[in-house]
């Protein structure tokens, strides 16, 4: 009962299953501890002094002038400075440690993942394997990920919070991000950033699995078809919701950079067929 | 010396900030200080935006492809020539001398309407040409810095002529004077300005 | 004729706004018809409409301010309520299209037109009062300014009826923004309401600034200051120096939507993150507009009811300016995730933490103004505690946003949406009821009611805590902000607490309203007949309660910082020596400020709709008013008056 309960508080980034969310979480905590150290000081000062100098209290001393001390000066300010400086540290490290564009080091070797936000779903692109998934992420356990991003349509931020940083995806724009799930497992993932109309649908799954398993599922998504290319790539970026997963079994090749690149078009054409009308056109 | 003035010290001079509220004319001159620097603001996140996007030009033409820049010389002489006339109608208006006053603006005016007069002309042939503002970035971004100081200069001419009938309706009252004051810092804004125009757009294209 | 205006604009066929909107018509209707049965119009003509003084245009501001205040968390409640329901797989009661429009334009409206809306208020009034003179440095522009805030709400609140808001949160980041992605008029109603009341915040802060730095009574040099005037002269510089940003960037949102030029679209070059690095770089100043003015709300609060001078005066200055100046090197903090790298985020993580200091040194200063006070617990003080307590824990989860790669897994989480709500609820909502409260008695000449108003406190307090709380806790376990459904039922619960809070809070909104009504009913009882009912320490206390329109018949002579305080000491120096009888000169009425507005309206609605005729002629008529106004003459209207000495005499 202790362990359900402990398992709901215990979810999302504090639930961390994978080297990078781990390092957060672990920031997270101390960064907190720090503060708290002064924050809890501050507060049961705020109270109790407020409390002792009150009005009816006759034997707290008032001193209506004492508005000065060069000592106290140089603490309020070293106090925070202090603190300040510590978590400086830990922010400057932090950022370099967990920058997203950092591969993450492992024997073994790194899986390439294309990703394309899309209204309002993703698209995963495994430019080695030849495949794609929409919606569904599946990746090997143990293994780095090595992500490229990119938006077709407006921003999101692209976020699976048990494996950690979140990082945006913009049109035109490629955005690197390097993740790692521990475990074999499944974990939640979707835009956090507004997108629109079916931004709150626009989520997936990490399916993380032995090595093995993830082999055999490239070898199946191959079998079963489906062919990217451009005529069902812009079938479906066509703006949808809800969108069940799915799978192709062959990729055109460079989709990812013809994506990326398909800003600058010649003046008159439209990007590609943005939806005029506000209504979510189908998928729900 | 020092043994003198210490001795004088206890009639102090009050510091400039313990006097009281400061007289009308430095209030309206301060306030418009503090508007211009807003409007210099503004023309600093459109630089900002131009730098970012002028390689942007997205095929179309770029700013080595358009720009003439004898004839922006030309026009930068012409407006710097027009704040040196300003000035002296400054002078003149200090003096309470309304011939001069009116001559040395009635030249600022034609100086400044030549100005814009120019950069219409040079909009109007990149857009016959094609160079559009929404065909690229790049242009999106120079029409917009250049087009809103040149907005400026034509709201200044329009300001300028105002001025012309408040003072032939109200004379020389400190009221049109406090304007006319307010007046002179807001064209020689637009010549530093323009400064930075011809600099970063003009001179630094690519 | 009507551009893109027609009957479908009206959106029949959808009950909550038709409901919401005929209930705002109706209260309107009703309102409009009790002034014109009880005879009111001249009188709010001549003394409200057409004032240009201070402290009229101050009450002014904060009036507009509560009533959006009531506006904006309508919205909060009905998003509140969605989520309370829309949990595994149930889709609430509020469709994604109009749900979006409702968190856009609840976040609008509380900075626009609650927070910022409220602080200029109190500024408005209090600095002029405080700095011992007769009315800011433009008193005809200041109203303007006030006309063109009360234009760029009632842009807002047309969109309630006619057409619709923005559907992309509340700082319209394109390419969401853009025509391609949001066709409709939602984002031009935003775009236009904010350039109009914009200009008009740009406004009062050249206005209260050059007050403020050229006319302050004689004696009063900077350090002789008044804490709150500092912090509203930081305030202001900041909005003198951050407001053009954000109209230029609006500009050019407009442009890209009007004239398909290319600044933020995703063809032809165009570049949304430069929007987004331009739109924080006004955004973060803007956080510190409206929380400077809360510190020194506090610090006035804190040192008049402990009935001692504020600790570290000096100290405080310092850290007012610095906060001011830091706040424009942060901006980037807003979107670490973007991908800049580690130095870039490393640097502005560490700035962001180095503002933290100063802020820190201000907490720990009011701390050390209540050692040794002797402290009346009255409902301002309610609002200090507590915010001092809030507002910590407040700070401490913004320090943690700050370390880049904590952020990569809290950006735009409800962590981050709990994080800003209890800075901006903690410190500046509760800095301006405290202020409030505590002013009240000087614009009106009688005290607020102190139990409703300590009850009005709590229901805040408790009702934020149980509203935020749960937010953070869902941040942590990775729901995000802006989602209209989510599907891990187990989240519910918090969002039931978190409803709960709105709803408690709900009843501190409503007890305002009856605060307001039971005061004025029972207002015989609570005058303050000496002028001073808190035993004040600055300059606005030794005026009569409320202040004649000319404030300081004859102006104080200041000899150092809490000038009124030590006159009370020695009340034989507090006689004026100045001579018994002056003319004093006071600014006539102008109803320029309404007229423009009435014309900036017209202007506003026919760009949004695309009305071509109308809008030109709204620019012809704000021209013309302009120039009718240039030829006013005689723009001071004379007084007579008794000096203080005869005055007290009667």
């Amino acid at each position: 009962m202790s362990d359900v309960a402990g398992s709901y508080w215990r979810s999302g980034v504090l639930d961390p299953q994978g080297p990078v969310g781990a390092a957060q979480n672990t920031i997270l905590l101390n960064a907190t501890t720090i503060m708290l150290a002064v924050v809890i000081p501050v507060i049961v000062l705020t109270l109790g002094f407020a409390w002792w100098f009150r009005h009816s209290n006759a034997r707290a001393r008032y001193i209506p002038d004492w508005s000065y001390s060069g000592r106290i000066e140089l603490i309020v300010w070293s106090i925070p400075a202090m603190v300040v400086l510590f978590l400086g540290g830990i922010a400057w490290v932090g950022s370099h440690d967990l920058d997203p564009g950092k591969q993450i080091a492992s024997s073994a070797a790194p899986v390439n993942v294309q990703v394309v936000s899309l209204d309002w779903k993703w698209l995963f692109i495994y430019p080695d394997l030849g495949v794609a998934s929409v919606n569904s992420l599946v990746v090997p356990a143990g293994v780095p990920i090595r992500f490229q991003l990119t938006s077709a349509t407006v921003m999101n931020s692209f976020f699976v919070p048990q494996l950690g940083s979140q990082i945006y995806t913009m049109e035109g724009m490629t955005t690197r991000l390097n993740l790692l799930a521990d475990k074999p497992g499944r974990y939640p993932g979707l835009s956090a950033q507004f997108s629109g109309e079916g931004f709150s649908d626009m989520r997936f799954v990490v399916d993380a699995m032995p090595q093995q398993a993830f082999d055999q599922w490239a070898a199946n998504t191959r079998a079963a078809g489906g062919n990217l290319d451009e005529a069902s790539y812009a079938q479906l970026a066509r703006p949808s919701s809800a969108v069940a997963s799915s799978t192709f079994g062959q990729v055109e090749q460079n989709l990812f950079n013809d994506i990326v690149n398909s800003n600058n078009p010649a003046p008159g054409t439209s990007p590609t067929g943005h939806h005029s009308t506000p209504s979510i056109s189908d998928g729900t | 010396m020092s043994a003198s003035s210490s001795t004088h010290s206890e009639v102090r001079e009050i510091p400039v900030s313990e006097r009281g509220p400061a007289p009308r004319n430095v209030v309206v001159s301060f306030g418009f200080w503090l508007f211009l620097l807003s409007d210099i603001v503004i023309f600093a996140a459109l630089f900002a935006a131009f730098a970012v996007l002028s390689h942007e030009t997205a095929g179309g033409p770029s700013g080595n492809d358009l720009f003439d820049r004898n004839r922006v010389l030309l026009e930068t002489a012409i407006l710097l020539a027009s704040s040196f006339t300003c000035g002296l109608m400054s002078l003149a208006v200090e003096q309470r001398k309304l011939i001069p006053a009116a001559a040395w603006g009635a030249v600022t005016f034609l100086l400044g309407a030549t100005f814009v007069g120019m950069e219409l002309f040079e909009f109007h042939g990149m857009i016959e040409s094609g160079a559009r503002p929404d065909r690229s970035a790049f242009l999106s971004a120079f029409f917009t810095l250049v087009g809103t100081h040149g907005l400026h200069v034509s709201a200044g001419l329009f300001w300028l002529l105002v001025m012309f009938a408040q003072i032939a309706t109200l004379g020389f009252r400190p009221m049109v004077l406090r304007r006319l004051r307010c007046f002179s810092l807001f064209w020689h804004a637009l010549d530093i300005v323009w400064i930075g125009v011809f600099t970063i757009v003009y001179l630094g294209a690519h | 004729m009507l551009g893109k205006l027609s009957w479908a604009a009206i959106p029949f066929d959808q009950p909550i706004p038709m409901i919401a909107s005929l209930l705002v018509m109706l209260t309107i209707s009703a309102i409009l018809l009790l002034f014109t049965w009880k005879g009111w119009w001249p009188y709010l003509w001549s003394e409200w409409i057409t004032s240009v003084d201070h402290k009229r245009i101050g009450v002014m501001y904060i009036l507009l301010a509560l009533v959006m205040l009531v506006r904006g968390f309508t919205d909060a409640i009905m998003m509140r309520s969605q989520l309370a329901l829309a949990a595994g797989g149930a889709q609430g009661y509020l469709p994604p299209e109009h749900y979006n429009q409702i968190f856009s334009a609840h976040g609008t409206i509380m900075i626009f037109f609650v927070a910022m809306t409220f602080m200029v208020g109190l500024m408005n009034f209090v600095v002029p009062l405080q700095l011992g003179i007769r009315d800011v440095a433009f008193p005809v522009l200041n109203s303007v300014s006030f006309w063109l805030t009360a234009a760029g709400v009632l842009l807002v609140n047309m969109s309630l009826v006619i057409g619709e808001f923005a559907r992309t949160g509340w700082l319209v980041y394109p390419p969401l923004s853009e025509l391609a992605y949001s066709p409709g008029v939602g984002v031009d109603y935003y775009l236009w309401a904010l350039q109009i009341s914009g200009a008009g915040t740009l406004l009062s802060g050249i206005n209260l600034t050059t007050t403020i730095l050229k006319l302050r009574a004689p004696g009063m040099g900077y350090m002789r200051m008044p804490i709150f005037c500092w912090t509203a002269l930081a305030s202001n510089l900041l909005i003198v120096a951050a407001f053009p940003i954000l109209t230029a960037t609006f500009a050019m949102l407009l442009l890209d939507r009007y004239l398909g030029f290319h600044f933020f679209t995703n063809e032809a070059g165009g570049n949304a993150m430069m929007y987004i690095n331009l739109i924080w770089a006004w955004g973060h100043p803007e956080v510190y507009i409206l929380i400077l003015p809360a510190f020194g709300v506090f610090s006035e609060v804190i040192a008049t009811f402990s009935g001692k001078a504020l600790f570290g005066y000096r100290s405080m200055v310092i850290a007012t300016m610095a906060i001011c100046v830091l706040s424009f090197m942060v901006w980037l903090h807003h979107f670490f995730t973007m991908g800049a790298g580690a130095d870039i985020n490393g640097f502005f993580g560490i700035m962001t933490m180095i503002i933290a200091v100063p802020t820190g040194v201000k907490v720990f200063n009011w701390l050390f103004t209540l050692y040794g006070g002797r402290l009346r617990f009255d409902a301002p003080v309610y609002w200090a505690l507590g915010f001092m307590v809030t507002f910590v824990v407040g700070g401490m989860t913004g320090v943690l946003l700050a370390i880049p790669p904590a952020d990569f897994v809290l950006h735009n989480s409800l962590f981050l949406v709990a994080h800003f709500h209890n800075v901006i609820i903690g410190g500046v909502l509760f800095g301006a009821f405290a202020g409030y409260t505590f002013w009240f008695p000087k614009a009106f000449g009688f005290k607020l009611d102190e139990r409703i108003g300590k009850a009005i406190f709590w229901c805040w307090f408790i009702g934020f805590y149980l509203a935020f709380m749960p937010l953070y806790i869902l941040g942590l376990m990775g729901a995000t902000r802006r989602m209209q459904h989510y599907d891990v039922a187990g989240w519910q619960p918090l969002m039931l607490v978190a409803l709960l809070g709105a709803i408690v809070i709900l009843a501190g909104i409503v007890l305002t309203g009856v605060q307001l009504v039971v005061s004025i009913r029972t207002r015989d009882q609570r005058r303050d007949h000496t002028g001073d009912p808190w035993n004040g320490r600055t300059l606005e206390w030794s005026t009569p309660s409320p202040p004649p329109a000319w404030n300081f018949a004859v102006l104080p002579a200041v000899n150092g910082l809490d000038p009124y305080w030590e006159a009370k000491k020695s009340p034989k120096s507090h006689r004026q020596n100045g001579p018994d009888l002056e003319t004093i000169a006071v600014p006539r009425n102008s109803p320029i400020g309404f007229v423009l507005a009435f014309f900036a309206v017209m202007a506003g609605f026919a760009l949004i709709w695309h009305i071509w005729w109308m809008a030109i002629a709204g620019l012809i008529g704000a021209l013309m008013t302009i120039l009718a106004h240039a030829w006013r003459v005689s723009d001071e209207v004379e007084y007579v008056v008794a000096s203080q000495r005869q005055r007290a005499a009667i």
